[in-house]
């Protein structure tokens, strides 16, 4: 039977298993579109942006472990995936991303909305295609799908031309694949794993060090195996929060820049850093030449590019996280270590996360304890700032795979349409955005796809009218000179303005009305004794989004900070900064 | 440090762009990078040249390996390997001078293409080193302009015999 390019390609999304195609039209995919219409096996959801779209499929792979799939046009279409691309190289997201292109034969002709995106889109993907002839295109979108979702996944686009999806054709889509260059290691050296085995046996001190990759390979439950048979203490990298439920008793939290007091003075102190499924990232580490001094260090990754590379490793392990820690499991000795447990204990003990004030206004750490009270089960996602470091910090998570946020591209406007791709892929969870109301607006207009989709996502705003990571950069080391951060200044502001008088001009947005015009609700908090009502309403929303417009300090500070450059145990303290009345 | 390493990839369109841009990306040196195709018409030979100490050398080789379309990464530095380039150079000779390059051309057993009224063009083919020495006696001269392919490299035979065999042949040639 001949059947179209395009119906092949819907066909070959169906034997994928794909449930939902995040996707926008335009003239060249016409072709596409016109094979879905009336499919039923297939939710298309038409998002209001390219990048939304990416994002969303984005949101939807991390929640679910599948592959998430875009369909866009050409040129501006698919160069508006780029920024959702490169996010989810970064963090490792398996995605297909579908572009049409012109006509072979107008390729390369400056023909209206061509853009080469195979050439723009090489450094920011797992892998690319050009389709270039229609006997392929089965073969590549096989490859693409197993390409993305295998090894260290990421995203893989396919660009095809509009006259090849046009083309007919008998080829059936292939049954097995080979790629001779791509071969992934998933089980790990048998010796090396001894080896890990004997040095966490031997060790004095030995801190567990996780990171996305235990997220990704669905590694958290033998994790928490092996927590459980050694009793070592752990930290997570951004990416590696919620492998271990915040409140475990052995989880010492984040390291890095805005780590916790325990881990970045346990990384400091311990004799054998066992890292997991993460890349050593310099928000993570501080100053390499100053990190984990005493340690010997075990790293298991999949992607041998990321062992050694910035810190020097004694027992690499090339492997998938789960797979090798199945095989540790039955190898392992706890150690013994009553001291460090001592220690590690006190410092948590002594060293809490500190509580912010609101100042008459809301505290931001007293809005996202109320939000895991009342949902403590939620899929979490973040925008980048504060939001995304105070949600890290102080929500306590419980499962793994609920907390999505940009964690190495640093996206603002990630976390909502990242909230929209969990939402449809985990219709029986609850799932909060925690945004600040800079970063929410990248991505707004999305609010269009949450109420068609009737969508019941939580956007808690933590509304500062600041870009308040930046505008806490420049308090602390720009002498507060608060440039380019105030998304209240209007144009008749004073140029040289260093605070919020109060009699600042009025916020836009109106994030209440906004919402409501898009067919949402919205509520405004600004008093502490409102947070509990406001999240109540939250939980009977279930069949449309609610934007909650928090009114949160607005100099609130993200707590501890490692100055850049500085190593890790060097950490600021609110109380450093008392005598110039900062917290 | 001065590295060569060679690959095997999917001969197909793109492929040459995906290593050049890693080099750009990541911020590494690539002195040269030469492809052709091997007798498996469907995959292609590239030779690269790069400069960077041990960990830098071992994150590039690491990073070509990620490239689905590279099948085979081999670092020729550290193993008995052939390493061979070819150069076209263009000197500035008159009256007794061209005597003079035709005598260290035969040394260098390098051929001369072309003579001219004011200039003479050379070619040779040999290591890298080779190729710079040669380069370098004719500076005096006057170099006015110079081609050079980049190098491209192939690991010796295995073999003991063979090895020594591979060798003896190869000095002869230089």
């Amino acid at each position: 039977m001949k059947r179209s390019g395009a119906q092949l390609l819907v066909e070959a999304l169906k034997t994928e298993k794909v449930e939902i195609i995040f996707g926008f039209p335009g003239g060249v995919v016409i072709p596409v579109f016109d094979a879905l219409y009336g499919e039923r096996e297939l939710r298309l959801v038409l998002v209001r942006h390219e990048q939304g779209a990416v994002h969303a499929a984005d949101g939807y792979a991390r929640s679910t472990g599948r592959v998430g799939v875009c369909l866009v046009t050409s040129g501006p279409g698919a160069t508006n995936t780029v920024t959702g691309l490169a996010t989810a190289n970064f963090d490792s997201v398996p995605l297909v991303v579908l572009t049409g292109q012109v006509s072979r034969n107008m390729i390369g002709n400056d023909a209206f909305q061509e853009a080469d995106i195979v050439g723009i889109s090489r450094s920011v993907t797992k892998h690319n295609y050009l389709v270039t002839d229609r006997k392929d295109l089965g073969r590549i979108l096989k490859e693409a799908f197993y390409i993305a979702r295998s090894g260290r996944p990421g995203p893989v686009l396919v660009d095809i031309p509009k006259d090849i999806l046009i083309e007919a054709s008998a080829d059936p889509l292939p049954d097995t694949i080979s790629i001779r260059g791509y071969n992934p290691v998933y089980k790990g050296h048998p010796l090396q794993i001894k080896k890990a085995a004997h040095a966490l046996a031997k060790a004095k001190k030995p801190l567990f060090y996780v990171g996305g990759g235990l997220n990704i390979s669905g590694a958290a439950e033998v994790f928490r195996k092996v927590v459980q048979t050694v009793n070592v203490p752990t930290i997570a990298s951004l990416m590696g929060i919620s492998v271990l439920p915040s409140e475990h008793p052995r989880f010492l939290g984040m390291l890095g820049m805005h780590g916790t007091y325990a881990a970045n003075t346990a990384v400091q102190n311990c004799d054998l850093l066992f890292a997991i499924g993460t890349r050593f990232d310099d928000r993570a580490t501080g100053d390499l030449a100053k990190f984990a001094p005493h340690a010997t260090v075990v790293h298991i990754d999949i992607d041998p590019s990321s062992i050694s590379r910035n810190v020097a490793v004694e027992i690499p392990i090339v492997g998938d996280a789960r797979t090798v820690l199945e095989e540790l499991l039955p190898l392992l000795q706890p150690p013994s270590q009553d001291e460090w447990l001592r220690d590690t204990d006190g410092w948590k003990r002594d060293h809490p996360l500190v509580e912010l004030e609101g100042k008459g206004r809301l505290s931001p750490t007293a809005v996202i304890r109320a939000i895991a009270a009342a949902f403590p089960d939620a899929i979490v996602t973040t925008e980048v700032g504060q939001n995304q470091m105070w949600t890290a910090l102080y929500y306590t998570f419980r499962e793994p795979r609920s907390f999505l946020t940009s964690g190495g591209l640093g996206t603002m406007g990630y976390g909502f349409p990242a909230a929209i791709g969990a939402q449809l892929g985990n219709p029986g969870r609850r799932v909060i955005d925690i945004a600040g109301d800079g970063s929410i607006q990248m991505n707004i207009q999305e609010l269009a796809t949450a109420v068609t989709e009737r969508l019941p996502v939580i956007v808690a705003i933590l509304n500062n009218g600041y870009l308040g990571m930046v505008r806490q950069w420049q308090q602390l080391f720009y002498s507060r000179r608060y440039s380019g951060v105030c998304l209240e200044r209007t144009f008749d502001c004073p140029p040289d303005c260093a605070e919020p008088t109060g009699n600042c001009p009025p916020y836009v947005p109106d994030f209440v009305q906004l919402a409501r015009a898009y067919g949402a609700e919205g509520i405004r908090v600004t008093r502490p004794s409102e947070i509990d009502a406001a999240l109540g309403e939250a939980l009977r929303a279930t069949n449309r989004p609610l934007f909650l417009d928090f009114q949160i300090e607005r100099e609130a500070n993200v707590w501890p900070i490692v100055p850049a450059g500085a190593g890790i145990n060097e950490m600021m303290h609110p109380e450093d900064r008392e005598d110039r009345g900062l917290a | 440090m001065k590295h060569i390493i060679s690959l095997l990839v999917e001969n197909k369109q793109g492929v040459l762009a995906r290593i050049s841009g890693l080099f750009s990306g990541r911020g590494y040196n690539l002195e040269s990078i030469t492809a052709g195709v091997t007798t498996d018409p469907t995959v292609s030979r590239i030779t690269l040249a790069c400069t960077g100490d041990d960990a830098v050398v071992e994150q590039i080789t690491k990073q070509l390996h990620r490239l689905i379309d590279v099948i085979k990464v081999t670092e020729l530095t550290d193993v008995p390997a052939l390493h061979r380039e070819l150069m076209l150079i263009k000197v500035s000779a008159r009256g007794r001078q061209r005597g003079e390059i035709f005598q260290v051309a035969d040394v260098f057993k390098a051929q001369v293409m072309d003579v001219g009224h004011d200039t003479m063009s050379v070619e040779l083919t040999g290591s890298p080193e080779k190729i710079e020495d040669f380069s370098s006696l004719m500076q005096p001269y006057g170099i006015v302009e110079i081609a050079r392919s980049g190098v491209v490299s192939m690991e010796r035979s295995k073999k003991a015999g063979g090895a020594a065999a591979a060798v003896r042949a190869d000095s002869r040639r230089e």
